[in-house]
């Protein structure tokens, strides 16, 4: 699906790469493609076809660099999009004036709120406060059991009591300003959504103790669901915040798109693990990496980079076959190359090449001379180095701090390759005869069977001339 | 009363969309599926067979957690054949169902048959359990638990409570003891007081995590090592999940030959659609829904249920029960 995407990018950039801006039409069939992949990350498709809508107005308007890819631009711009609504507002703490402050967990069953209650406690006893756990999950057996023995471990007194979750709720309040805690947090039972009794009895705990922080605690690997479930805990209770937990797993994590969307408040913390300093603040801009895929993103940016290069190699190709090849092309092609990092380090990549061996200051030093050369010639003599008599020599191997012998063995490299390549682009077409056996015989003309791209070429009698000097 | 039986008597009267609840019995017997389809679908019914109308169903698909890949390919499906947009709907119903369409019967062969019980964190296992162990029990089969989720604390004592209201025993060790022990433990008790079933609760893991994928291996491997025989082994998927399901479901299989799919938490705002995808590429059945807090809530999967859900805006457990309603009135059924 991914790789996919990539490809299907690559196409859609590199078409409007050579228009040089990107087109209303050009941008509906990335957006699809994007829907696609969120959706895949399990964003709701509502939320989905709001944000594609609001990143096509923003792609539309943006200023275009022409200086930069099509691709990095709406690439960018989807994720800044996707940070500025996972991230909008960060988020932080007011302490309450009279203590304690009070934090209600509400969310679904197994979405981690009795792990996460005490993972809070812990984050705030870092922060240099006395927390309360208060266990308001009557409900799952042994949870309030869970609950203790959490806490147990870094030490967090626990509070609970009867069968009513209510007045659970308000016996640890009051125990938490007997005990002078200074935060209070309220685990709850899991519940249904759409389980109205069960919303009305959170709804009750949430009037009973009256929080200044209620955190909707929601599972990394949620579904389409996580909207609507948002929603209706946002309705009941006022959320402040989400916990976004098991972003351990190998989730992409949309359902946090969804809920933060749905209902307008940011994502507070992130628990990344079973261990109880798994707990952090929430990062915005690594949560919209991994949601759009961010090794694939990479990889994207990537691969249309490259599909530019060889676009523009292509050129140089056509170039070529007409004779036009010049040193200027030459010069770009070799930049193209270095940019790709160490010599050896291509080659490893290449199958059946890892075992052997370059040795790359010398031959990074040699494209480092054959580039100061070219850059100390004048367009004229990149254009045409026929031109380049002694005095020209010299003084191209003193800007570039060369020898003259340096700056002979270069032109003339040069040329070979430029007749060398040309006699490739001819060579397709002469294969033809030579299968029937007639050797250096009769030749087929060009005129009747020339492809598109040679078709146009200005000098006809330019590509006779190489075609004559290759045969003989 | 327990709160899921009231809601399901509400349920009874609602499970008739708003529309559908004014048309009369007539109307009903005329249209199959009418009583069942959400509202963005009943809108679509009667418009002309378009590229909206397959827009809106796809959306529909999409919302249910299907997944894209999925999702198209259904609709490639029924695309090739539909006249209609009625027609449509009721092609996409058959598809749904023919794709789930396997075997639900859970295997007790062997003295005593190992049912594995895996899954990642908070699905709902040792709810699952519980709701086996009465299902079996009440069924007249002797039953063993296993409490092999060592890790979580307070775990064992949530199987316990529920082992209690059962009437089953539980085997278990001491917290942070090696689950495969406590299996291997639990299958020898059950040998020898010849029970019939042994069902093991293990530990919620993310399946990304390798140590704990290959503690669950060993479990399995010690239990095919036990008397008895490893005759099922569940994977336990939460319905509100999305697309990672078929990750874990993937490497759970690949771990330790996973059997079938319990699918829970049903009564809820999700619709499970991964399974579809769960079932076609790692051809994984689904034998079991969860549709509730309570011992009973547990149901064996049936894909025209199930579809018919994912089909309308109601809940898989409004569907159950509006089941006896719609018999009547439904000739698709």
């Amino acid at each position: 699906m991914l790789s996919t995407l990539t490809s299907r990018f690559s196409q859609i950039f590199t078409r409007a790469g050579r228009r040089g801006r990107l087109k209303p039409d050009d941008i509906d069939e990335v957006l699809a493609e994007i829907r696609e992949a969120l959706i895949d990350a399990d964003v709701n498709v509502d939320v989905v076809e709001k944000f594609c809508g609001a990143v096509r107005g923003e792609c539309l308007t943006a200023e275009l660099h022409q200086a930069l890819n099509p691709t990095e631009q709406v690439i960018q711009i989807v994720r800044d999009q996707l940070i500025a609504i996972l991230g909008g507002e960060s988020f932080s703490v007011t302490y309450a004036s009279k203590p304690p402050t009070v934090v209600l967990l509400a969310g679904l069953q197994g979405s981690g709120k009795t792990t996460n209650a005490v993972k809070l406690a812990r984050w705030f006893v870092q922060q240099g406060r006395q927390p309360l756990l208060v266990g308001a999950d009557l409900q799952r057996p042994a949870a309030v059991e869970q609950l203790r023995v959490l806490a147990g471990e870094i030490s967090i007194p626990v509070y609970s009591e009867g069968r009513d979750p209510v007045r659970a709720a308000s016996g640890g309040l009051k125990e938490a300003k007997r005990l002078g805690r200074d935060v209070l947090i309220c685990d709850t039972a899991g519940r249904l959504s759409i389980d109205k009794e069960m919303m009305r009895e959170v709804g009750r705990i949430s009037k009973a103790i009256s929080p200044q922080y209620t955190f909707f605690v929601l599972d990394a690997m949620g579904g389409q669901a996580a909207a609507s479930v948002a929603e209706s805990f946002h309705e009941t209770l006022e959320l402040d915040g989400i916990i976004l937990t098991k972003l351990d797993s190998d989730a992409r994590g949309g359902a946090v798109l969804s809920a933060r969307e749905t209902v307008g408040r940011p994502v507070a913390f992130a628990s990344t693990g079973e261990r109880l300093d798994d707990f952090e603040l929430f990062h915005p801009d690594r949560m919209a990496g991994r949601i759009l895929g961010k090794g694939d993103v990479l990889t994207l940016i990537e691969k249309t980079e490259e599909a530019f290069e060889k676009a523009e190699a292509e050129a140089a190709a056509e170039r070529l076959i007409a004779g036009t090849y010049t040193l200027d092309d030459f010069l770009d092609q070799m930049r193209q190359i270095r940019k790709l990092g160490p010599l050896s380090g291509l080659l490893g990549r290449m199958p059946g090449m890892s075992g052997m061996e370059i040795d790359d200051n010398s031959s990074e030093q040699r494209l480092a001379h054959m580039e100061a050369i070219i850059c100390s010639m004048t367009p004229m003599e990149r254009f045409k180095p026929e031109i380049i008599n002694n005095s020209r020599r010299q003084r191209i191997a003193q800007g570039s701090g060369t020898t003259t012998a340096d700056v002979s063995k270069l032109i003339r490299e040069f040329s070979n390759a430029r007749k060398l390549m040309s006699s490739l682009g001819k060579a397709p077409r002469k294969a033809k005869p030579a299968k029937k056996g007639k050797k250096g015989g009769s030749r087929v003309t060009p005129k009747g069977t020339v492809s598109p791209k040679v078709a146009n070429l200005p000098d006809v009698a330019n590509l006779d001339f190489l075609w004559q000097t290759e045969t003989t | 009363m327990p709160l899921f039986r009231r809601r399901k008597q509400e349920a009874a009267f609602s499970a008739r969309t708003p529309d559908s609840a004014l048309a009369s019995d007539h109307e009903l017997a005329s249209d199959s599926t009418q009583a069942h389809l959400a509202a963005a679908l009943v809108a679509i019914k009667d418009a002309k067979l378009g590229e909206d109308v397959w827009l809106e169903i796809e959306r529909h698909l999409l919302s249910a957690d299907l997944g894209v890949p999925t999702t198209h390919r259904l609709l490639e499906s029924v695309k090739a054949e539909a006249t209609s947009s009625a027609h449509a709907l009721e092609l996409l119903r058959q598809v749904l169902v023919n794709n789930l369409a396997a075997s639900t019967s859970l295997s007790t062969e062997g003295s005593p048959a190992i049912w594995l019980v895996v899954g990642v964190n908070g699905v709902g296992k040792t709810t699952t359990i519980a709701k086996l162990a009465k299902r079996e029990t009440d069924l007249g089969r002797r039953v063993v638990l296993a409490a092999a989720d060592t890790f979580r604390a307070a775990a064992t004592e949530q199987l316990q409570m529920w082992a209690e209201r059962v009437g089953v025993s539980v085997v278990h060790g001491s917290e942070g003891s090696d689950p495969a022990s406590v299996v291997f433990d639990a299958v020898e008790h059950a040998a020898a007081n010849s029970a019939d079933i042994v069902i093991a609760d293990t530990a919620g893991r993310i399946h990304t995590k390798s140590n704990l994928m290959d503690e669950i291996c060993k479990v399995r491997r010690v239990a095919d090592k036990a008397s008895g025989r490893v005759a099922e082994v569940l994977l336990v998927l939460d319905a509100t999940n999305g697309q990672n399901g078929i990750a874990q479901a993937s490497v759970f299989t690949e771990a330790v030959d996973v059997t079938g799919i319990v699918l829970t938490k049903l009564d809820g705002a999700g619709k499970g659609g991964i399974v579809l995808s769960v079932q076609h590429e790692l051809g994984l059945p689904v034998k079991l829904i969860g549709v509730g807090e309570q011992i009973t809530d547990i149901e064996t999967f049936r894909p025209e249920q199930f579809v018919d859900a994912l089909l309308s805006d109601a809940v898989l457990s409004d569907a159950v029960l509006s089941d006896a309603v719609l018999s009547e009135v439904s000739p698709m059924r």
